[in-house]
Order: C-alpha cells, then structure tokens, then sequence
C-alpha cells in the first residue's frame, strides 16, 4: 500500500529531484512559454521518460502505483512538466505497449527506453472533443501505404516527440468500428506540426496542432486491426485519467504547501495569518480534500496493477482530484492575498496550471458521463442476477 | 420598491455599453497582452465625462448619482476589467476622496485635472500591512511649511499611469492607527519613484507597481482633511470603494455568461448544440439565477447610498457575493467551452483570471465577512 516504505522512499526520491532540479528550470520555462529541452536528459535519466515501458525494451519499468507518484511529485514543482510526463507515457507508451506487434515496440519504444524518445497522442480534434468518435481526420489504403488527411489539435508534446499515435477514420458505418490508429513518425511525408497554443496554464508544456496533408503512413504502421481505433483510446484514456488525477494532485499540493508556509510565516495584527480560524479551517478542508482524492487516485493506479476493471475507478479519480486541485489553487490565492495574486509568488501559476485537469483527457462532464453509465450498467447487473 | 433605472441612468447605461462595445471590446484582450492601457485612452474617457464621473459639476464633473456610476463600472468591467479597476480607484478613492474631505484649495487644485484626464492612484498597503490599515511605516514628518516623507508603498493601482498620489503617512506614530494622515502627492517630486510594474495573474492592463519615498517634501497644505484624521476617512470611503468592486464583478460574471451562452448554442458535440445537454444547460440556468441575485443586493447597496443611507453591511455582503459569482460564473464558462476554454483566442480564461482579483482587494473575503458578522451580531440594520 501507498504509505509502505518502497513508495514513501521513491516518493522523497522523486521531491528531491524535483526540488532541485526542475524548480529552478520552472518559473523560466513558463515565462518563456516553451519546454526546456535540456530538462529532457536529466527526466530520461531518472527513468521519468519511460516510467510505464517494460525493463525489456529499456524503460523504468514503474508500477502504476510509483508513476502516479512520479508525476504526482512533479507537478507538485512544476504543472508544464508534469503533464509532459503524464502524456509521454500513458497517452505515448501505453497505446503501443498495449496494442502494438513485436515489431512496433522495439522499432517505436525502444527508442523511448534507449534514448528518451518521446510519443504524442494525435486524438482531439476541432470538432472531436468530448465526442472523440466524430473523428474526421480520414485514412486510405493505397498500395502498401495509408494516406491520412485531416488536423488535430490541443495536441501535447509533438514539438518535442519522434513519434505520434494518431487516430483517423477508415469507415464510415456509423458505429464504434469506424476508426482506426496509426503509428506516425514525425518525418513521413505529409505530416507537420502547426500553430503553437497559447494556453492560459501549462505555458510551459509544448501544446500544438498536427496537420496530415496525402501524409503517407506505411502499411505496418496501423496499430492493432482496422476499427479497432475507437476501443483502443478508451482503454487508453481509462489509464490516462490516472495520470492526470495524479497532476491534479500534486498541484494541489504544491498550493496547499505555498499557501501554509505563507501563512505560517506572514503576520496579521502580530500573529502568524495560520492562527486566525479561517485561514486555519480553509488549509484543513485543502489538506481533508487532497487527502481523500489521493485515496481515489492512488486505489485506481492499485486495481490497474492487480488487473481488476478500474475504469470507473480512474473516472471518479480524475473527476475528483482534479476539482480538488482547483479548490486548492483558488484558497491558496486567497489566503496569500494580494500576494497570491501577483506572478512571482508562484501560487497563481499553479492555479491557472491545474484548471487544465478538469478538461484535458476527458472533461468533467466526460467522466461524469463514464461514471453514471458504469454504476447504471452495475444495477442493471445486479437487477438481472436477482431476478428482475 | 422600484427595481427599474430612471431614465437617466439607462441612458447613462446605453452609452457606456456602446463605448465598451465599440472602444474597449475589441481591444481588451491586447491591452491584457500587453498589460497597458494607453493614454489616449484617458484622453478619450476624460472627453467624454468618465473621469470625472465622481467629481462635482463645480469642478468640471458629472457628479453622477452611485446607481448611475455602477452602471458604467459594471458595463466598462464586463468589457476590460482592468479598465474598470482603474477608473473606480480614480473616482472613488481619489476623486470622492478628494471631494468629500479635501480643502477648497485641493478641491479646486486637484479635481478640474483629475476630470480632465490626470489619472490618480491610492497608496495605501505597505510590504508588511495588508489587511491591517494599523501597521503602517511610511512617514511624514512637519518641517517648517512642509512634510518630509519616508517609506514605500506596494501594489498601487496605476502607479504608472499617474500624477497624483493620495498616500497614507504616519504623522504621529506613537498613536499607530490615530496618527494617520493623507496627502496628495504629484509625481514630479523631488525623492518620490516609481518603481517596476508587477506581473499579475489577471487585470494585466491595470498598472500595479511599488512607490518609495526618500525625504520627498511636500507643502503642508497637500493634506486632505485634519492631521491625524486619516483613518477615518479611509473608513468613510471603505463602503463606497467595496460597491465599486462589487459592480465590476457583477459586470465580468455578466461577460463571462454571454460568451458561455453563445458557445454552447454554437459549439456542436454529438451531433447537437451542447446547450441541449441538461448538463450544460443547467450550469448556465445557476449562472443567471447567481448573476441576478448579485446584482439586485449590489444596486440595493447602490440604492442606500443614493438616498444618504447608512449601506456598510450591504455594501459588504454586496462585495463579497458579487465577487464569489463572477469567480463561479467565470469557472463554468471556462468549464463550458472545454479545451477552448483554456485558450487564449477565447476571451474566458481572462474573465476566469480578472474575477479572481474581486474576492481580494478593497478588503478580501474574510474581511467582509468580519464586517457583516459584526453587524449582524450588533442586529444592525
């Protein structure tokens, strides 16, 4: 379990190296609006690059409970980097190491293990969102090659990635088998990355739009089987909405502790600002609420690791932490004052980073939705074994 | 009880919507970009009466009525919030200030140019007195026919945009929070600077920076009202500078709603407007009943105030809910337009960060709250 020594001693790993060298990278990289490029070698180096790639193919090899640590600790320094790792591996890694042929792992991850490589995950469009099946990005078998056509957007890490997982539509029956998932590298004919996004949070997380124009992807390059695209992203979603829960959280956390150590050390008419009730009280409903959805968030990275159905699970998870990061955010602004307000204090960052948590990889709504349809699927379950 | 604008005052409302429209819309997002606002913009204002709206007609004003200024605060807000910070520090802190404790020499030496156009900033909080008005450092110290002042200000709402300076000095320091006094100070004097502008999380185009003194003399007669009086006319104005930030809340919330009503019958998910998802639907029904509620407690503070009534709870419990919505209301805008919430070509995730600034200054939550608790516990009206 999570308060066992193994993951309290990665845990203080991980802050350690957070702490020292991400920190002070941080507040630069969001003020200068890009990823840091040179923080990639010290991330690969750490194992954070490959955390869910198998030892087989040279990556970590973290269970699910240490990667959601991992990013969790991150995030607590840094949102832009964190989500950098969360997408690079559930969202890159997973959909190859899940769906991919022999073949495809060792040509696509173990460039990953071996030197870092980073995959994107091509899925949202600018009319598929939330209704990610409405894919128009369109793919053609011609000869021994697909030729995409199609944008994507609010994409990450494609600036900083070799590769791109990305879906598009091979049949236009109407149901759940009319998309299917490729295995771009970036270099093929036809692809390019376009327009950076200029965010509100994340500023330092490489956010952009892929544009496949006749872009010829090699046959051997679908992964998995034709129509099995739609299937494919959920269960790769179901994993990524631990991930971004575990974000949630470590920013949460990185409010709570700016906005104590402020208050512990700001006096207010002669006392410490920790005394006065309310400020005492808001910083107990910050630490119970981060408390409890760590619970969500870490039982959900428990029960994909024992192999037990977990999507519901990870839905309230992220649905949960992700509110929770926000609460904090906002009171940490608020207990700091005018000083929580102004840019150098950091706190507001984190704010305007978390905010991000409740729509990316499926909004609130989203899992809203995933969860209403598993509990009702539940009770009809149990209404049929009993009989009617 | 009449809940409908005079005339007057909805013809004060149209034309400062028709400005927003037209001047500050189409612009407001450059001027959070660039976080400035330019000064032909004042000039602009100034010409047509707005900086002069709290400043009596015998000193080149409008002189408007508290319901009238609230409306033109709540429509510039709903348009550039940063806008509205500026011009409601300028009339209500600088020139009411001004108007209702000022000698007739200030009166008629400050007023006519603070109408004309002159932006004024209030300084106030020091680096190590927010919330409490008690602790303050800066001095002023009686030479002569003259005040020698020391000290720094931080967070001044336009500092860079001014000439006049209203700063809260300690003429006596052994009486802390009794021996407070206020001067106006012009920019061009001797030992006063301004320093660099802060980075803020919203309301960008409003200029905050820190001020310092270094034995800046002034005349004797740059004192508004008596020696030592500071603090209490800082309380007097309290109530009316909390209405302001309740009627540019009221006016980012309203901002905020619009553009999330004309996204979700526009944006299209499963083959139908999102607006027809109970979900959504329901969000923007909360908004509204929100919005409306904090808009009838907000001119029912106005209204006190118009009639010279005593309006301190009100305008605390109006300042504070006001600002609680617009933060609420901006949070399921952002909410309903999903990842284009959280970009910038979407004017959402900058009413998201401007509402946040509401719940803090002119006196934060907790401070309200303070304030309305020992009201109600004296069973004050």
């Amino acid at each position: 379990m999570w308060w066992d020594k193994k993951y309290e001693s990665f845990r203080a790993e991980i802050r350690e190296f957070a702490e020292k060298t991400i920190r002070p990278i941080a507040e630069r990289m969001v003020e200068e609006g890009t990823f840091d490029i040179s923080l990639l070698p010290l991330l690969h180096e750490r194992g954070l690059l490959s955390m869910i790639l198998p030892k087989k193919y040279g990556g970590a090899e973290f269970d699910t409970l240490e990667y959601t640590i991992g990013v969790e600790e991150v995030s607590r320094v840094c949102g832009s980097t964190g989500i950098t790792l969360a997408a690079c591996n559930s969202l890159g890694i997973f959909p190859i190491l899940a769906f991919g042929t022999e073949g495809q792992k060792e040509k696509y991850l173990r460039p990953v293990g071996e030197r870092g490589a980073l995959i994107a995950f091509g899925l949202t469009e600018p009319n598929a969102g939330s209704d990610a099946g409405g894919t128009k990005t369109t793919a053609v078998l011609k000869g021994d090659k697909w030729i995409l056509n199609g944008s994507k957007c609010f994409i990450t890490n494609p600036s900083i990635s070799d590769f791109v997982v990305a879906t598009a539509r091979t049949d236009n029956k109407g149901d759940s088998h009319d998309i299917s998932s490729f295995i771009v590298d970036k270099s093929f004919p036809g692809f390019s990355v376009g327009k950076k996004e200029d965010k509100l949070g994340l500023r330092g997380s490489d956010t952009a739009m892929l544009h496949f124009e006749d872009a010829e992807v090699p046959q051997e390059n679908l992964l998995g089987k034709v129509g099995e695209g739609f299937k494919q992203f959920m269960i790769t979603l179901d994993g990524g909405r631990i991930s971004i829960g575990a974000m949630a959280l470590g920013l949460g956390q990185g409010a709570y502790d700016l906005a104590a150590e402020y208050a512990d050390t700001h006096p207010k008419i002669g006392k410490p600002l920790a005394y006065s009730q309310a400020t005492a009280f808001k910083l107990a409903d910050m630490a119970t609420r981060l408390e409890a959805a760590r619970h969500l968030v870490y039982t959900s990275a428990v029960l994909k690791d024992r192999k037990q159905p977990f999507s519901k699970q990870s839905a309230m998870a992220k649905l949960d932490a992700s509110e929770v990061g926000r609460f904090c955010g906002y009171e940490a602004i608020g207990i700091m004052g005018l000083d929580g307000y102004d840019a150098r204090y950091q706190v507001e960052r984190i704010w305007r980073d978390v905010k991000l948590c409740e729509i990316g990889e499926g909004t609130s709504e989203i899992q809203r939705l995933v969860i209403s349809r598993a509990l009702a699927k539940e009770r009809q379950a149990r209404r049929s074994s009993s009989g009617g | 009880m009449d809940f409908e604008l005079n005339e007057d005052q909805q013809m004060m409302k149209d034309a400062a919507r028709e400005f927003a429209e037209k001047r500050l819309f189409p612009n407001a997002a450059k001027y959070d970009e660039e976080e400035r606002l330019p000064a032909e913009l004042f000039a602009e204002l100034a010409e047509l009466g707005y900086m002069g709206m709290l400043v009596p007609e015998k000193y080149g004003g409008m002189e408007l009525d508290p319901i009238s200024y609230a409306c033109i605060i709540e429509e510039f807000s709903r348009a550039c919030a940063g806008l509205g910070t500026t011009l409601s520090v300028h009339s209500s802190l600088i020139c009411g200030t001004i108007a209702e404790c000022g000698s007739e020499a200030l009166k008629e030496k400050y007023l006519p140019r603070l109408a004309g156009g002159e932006v004024g900033s209030y300084c106030v909080t020091e680096p190590g007195a927010g919330s409490d008005a008690g602790s303050l450092r800066t001095t002023a110290v009686a030479d002569g026919d003259s005040y020698i002042i020391n000290g720094e200000k931080v967070f001044v709402t336009s500092a860079d945009y001014s000439k006049i300076y209203l700063v809260f000095c300690l003429t006596e320091p052994e009486l802390e929070s009794h021996g407070i006094s206020l001067f106006l100070v012009e920019r061009d004097t001797p030992g006063f600077e301004v320093g660099a502008k802060e980075k803020k999380l919203g309301i960008r185009c409003s200029d905050t920076r820190s001020i310092s003194f270094s034995d800046a003399r002034i005349p004797a007669g740059q004192m508004i009202g008596e020696k030592n009086g500071g603090f209490k006319i800082a309380l007097s104005r309290l109530d009316h500078g909390r209405l302001g930030v309740a009627a540019q809340a009221l006016g980012i919330a309203e901002a905020a709603l619009a553009e999330a009503v004309k996204y979700s019958k526009e944006r299209k998910q499963f083959n139908r407007p999102i607006c027809e998802f109970q979900a959504i639907a329901f969000k923007l029904a909360d908004m509204r009943t929100r919005i409306d509620a904090a808009r009838w407690l907000t001119y029912r503070a106005f209204s006190l105030a118009s009639e010279r009534r005593r309006y301190s709870r009100t305008a605390a419990e109006a300042k504070l809910f006001a600002s609680e919505t617009a933060n609420w209301v901006a949070n399921e805008a952002v909410q309903i337009h999903g990842g284009y919430g959280y970009m910038k070509e979407y004017p959402v995730e900058r009413y998201f960060r401007d509402a946040r600034i509401t719940e803090i200054y002119e006196g934060t939550s907790e401070v309200q709250r303070i304030v309305i608790s020992r009201a109600v516990l004296r069973e004050d009206k």
